[in-house]
């Protein structure tokens, strides 16, 4: 009685396993970490726990908008990404440009259609998809909090061992 | 006979004094409308995307080339600085073309965080100010400025309305103006966005087509009632400036200057201008002409017999 209990519970846990490897198609091929990388130059790059971020988020397009097949949560965008199938790419940067600014860019912005002109750059995109829940869910907001600082950042900023000689004195300069 | 021509005279003087008077008017009117170049840039600053991180600072200081910073970019503690017993925040100086502030509202249950620099006016008073046409408007939106030619005279720092030129009191023998000029030589000029709208992590600096920034802004107001103010600073204040800002909060809350003018600063003494060349040109020969009528009937030898009547009255 016991024995078949534990099996029949057994079985109940593999079969919601199988479901819900089934139900999120685009969750059972998505990536567990990566490296976000490809802008990394003051910054170092962004290990990325997907996995985690796929847990807590309550659905895909919470980040992905409508290319991951699961709809979108927002209105305005559903009135033309109604439909659910996947998109050929679901990666931040094969729509958001990691140039958004430059001269073709600015060119192309004014021929594209009327929808798409306010877009995100990749680096925007990156920060203000980040921004929002992790100021809500406590997440990590400080810029190394994310990514460590290089060197070359270092000098950016005259900071670490960049730093002025006379760091924290204040003095009136009108 | 002569009568008759003084009377033509009068007609003619006074319908071509009507003609002079109107022509610069109707110019300095025409060109009081200006809405900048048609495919002028510019920079909208969405005030609710800026994290206050000063990395824009920093681009500047790099790509100016300014002197290295008193504290380091990363140092929030600039934030609390003020000058003036606590009146005035931080400003650009000569040694930054940009300056990052905090500011407080009551709207507002986090702090926020407004970048300050030249404006890049459509019709700039430093400009107009300048009597050595130091200051240029590009058909790209910047002002710029040729410090070959400024002889230090900071009518501009006056003329401005954003309080924006510094000056380099640091330099004894070769002080002149100095302001941010939209990156122009090494950026703009060639289609590149400024240094500060690049590394912004926010994306809180939109560069583009002024005009296009516009209708970006209007949409961004509209696809979130409540997030914003109904108000893109800059469109129309003193005639329009090439850097626009949206705000969550009242524009005065964050140090905006909300009682500027909506016509270019220059409007306010175009009509005066327009008639000093008359006054200088037109009135000489006009009185003169009236001159030469009222003494032509009169004989040379009048005023011969007047004088020597004089001296005989001396003798």
């Amino acid at each position: 009685m016991i024995r078949n209990l534990t099996w029949h519970i057994k079985g109940v846990l593999l079969l919601a396993c199988c479901l819900f490897l089934a139900l999120p198609a685009g969750a059972m091929d998505s990536p567990e970490a990566l490296t976000i990388d490809t802008l990394a130059d003051l910054y170092q790059g962004v290990e990325f726990d997907h996995q985690m971020h796929v847990d807590l988020a309550q659905d895909c397009s919470a980040c992905h908008h409508h290319t991951t097949g699961t709809g979108t949560i927002d209105l305005y965008c559903a009135r033309c990404h109604d439909s659910m199938e996947e998109q050929a790419t679901v990666a931040c940067q094969d729509c958001h440009l990691a140039d958004p600014f430059s001269a073709a860019a600015i060119q192309a912005k004014g021929e594209t259609n009327h929808f798409h002109v306010d877009i995100y750059g990749l680096k925007g995109a990156y920060h203000r998809n980040c921004m929002g829940c992790h100021e809500q869910m406590d997440g990590p907001t400080g810029c190394q909090d994310c990514h460590a600082r290089t060197e070359a950042g270092d000098a950016f900023y005259h900071s670490g061992k960049f730093a002025p000689l006379a760091a924290g004195a204040t003095h009136e300069e009108h | 006979m002569s009568k008759l021509s003084r009377r033509r005279f009068l007609a003619g003087s006074l319908a071509g004094c009507a003609a002079v008077m109107a022509a610069p008017a109707k110019n300095a009117l025409a060109s009081g409308n200006l809405a900048g170049f048609p495919d002028g840039m510019g920079v909208l600053v969405d005030l609710t995307r800026c994290v206050g991180c000063r990395s824009c600072e920093a681009a500047c200081n790099k790509e100016q080339q300014l002197p290295a910073p008193d504290q380091p970019f990363d140092d929030y503690s600039v934030f609390d600085q003020t000058f003036h017993h606590g009146t005035q925040k931080r400003r650009p100086t000569e040694k930054a073309y940009t300056v990052v502030n905090r500011y407080e509202s009551k709207l507002s249950d986090k702090p926020i965080y407004r970048k300050i620099q030249c404006n890049h006016c459509n019709e700039p008073a430093c400009l107009t100010s300048c009597f050595v046409g130091a200051y240029t408007k590009t058909k790209e939106g910047a002002v710029i400025y040729n410090s070959k030619v400024c002889v230090g005279c900071r009518n501009c720092m006056i003329a401005c309305p954003f309080h924006v030129p510094a000056y380099s009191y640091s330099s004894a023998t070769d002080p002149v103006v100095k302001k941010c000029i939209f990156c122009y030589d090494t950026r703009v000029k060639h289609g590149k966005p400024p240094a500060c709208v690049e590394i912004c992590p926010s994306q809180a600096l939109v560069f583009g087509k002024r005009a296009e920034l516009l209708k970006i802004a209007r949409e961004r107001i509209e696809r979130h009632p409540g997030k914003y103010q109904d108000e893109i600073y800059g469109e129309k204040e003193v005639g329009g400036t090439s850097w626009l800002y949206l705000s969550g909060v009242p524009f005065e809350d964050v140090g905006f200057d909300t009682s500027l003018q909506k016509e270019p600063i220059i409007n306010n003494v175009k009509d005066f201008l327009a008639t000093v060349p008359m006054v200088l040109a037109i009135w000489p020969a006009l009185f003169t002409g009236f001159h030469l009528l009222s003494t032509k009937g009169k004989k040379h030898g009048e005023e011969d017999q007047h004088a020597e009547k004089h001296e005989g009255g001396e003798q």
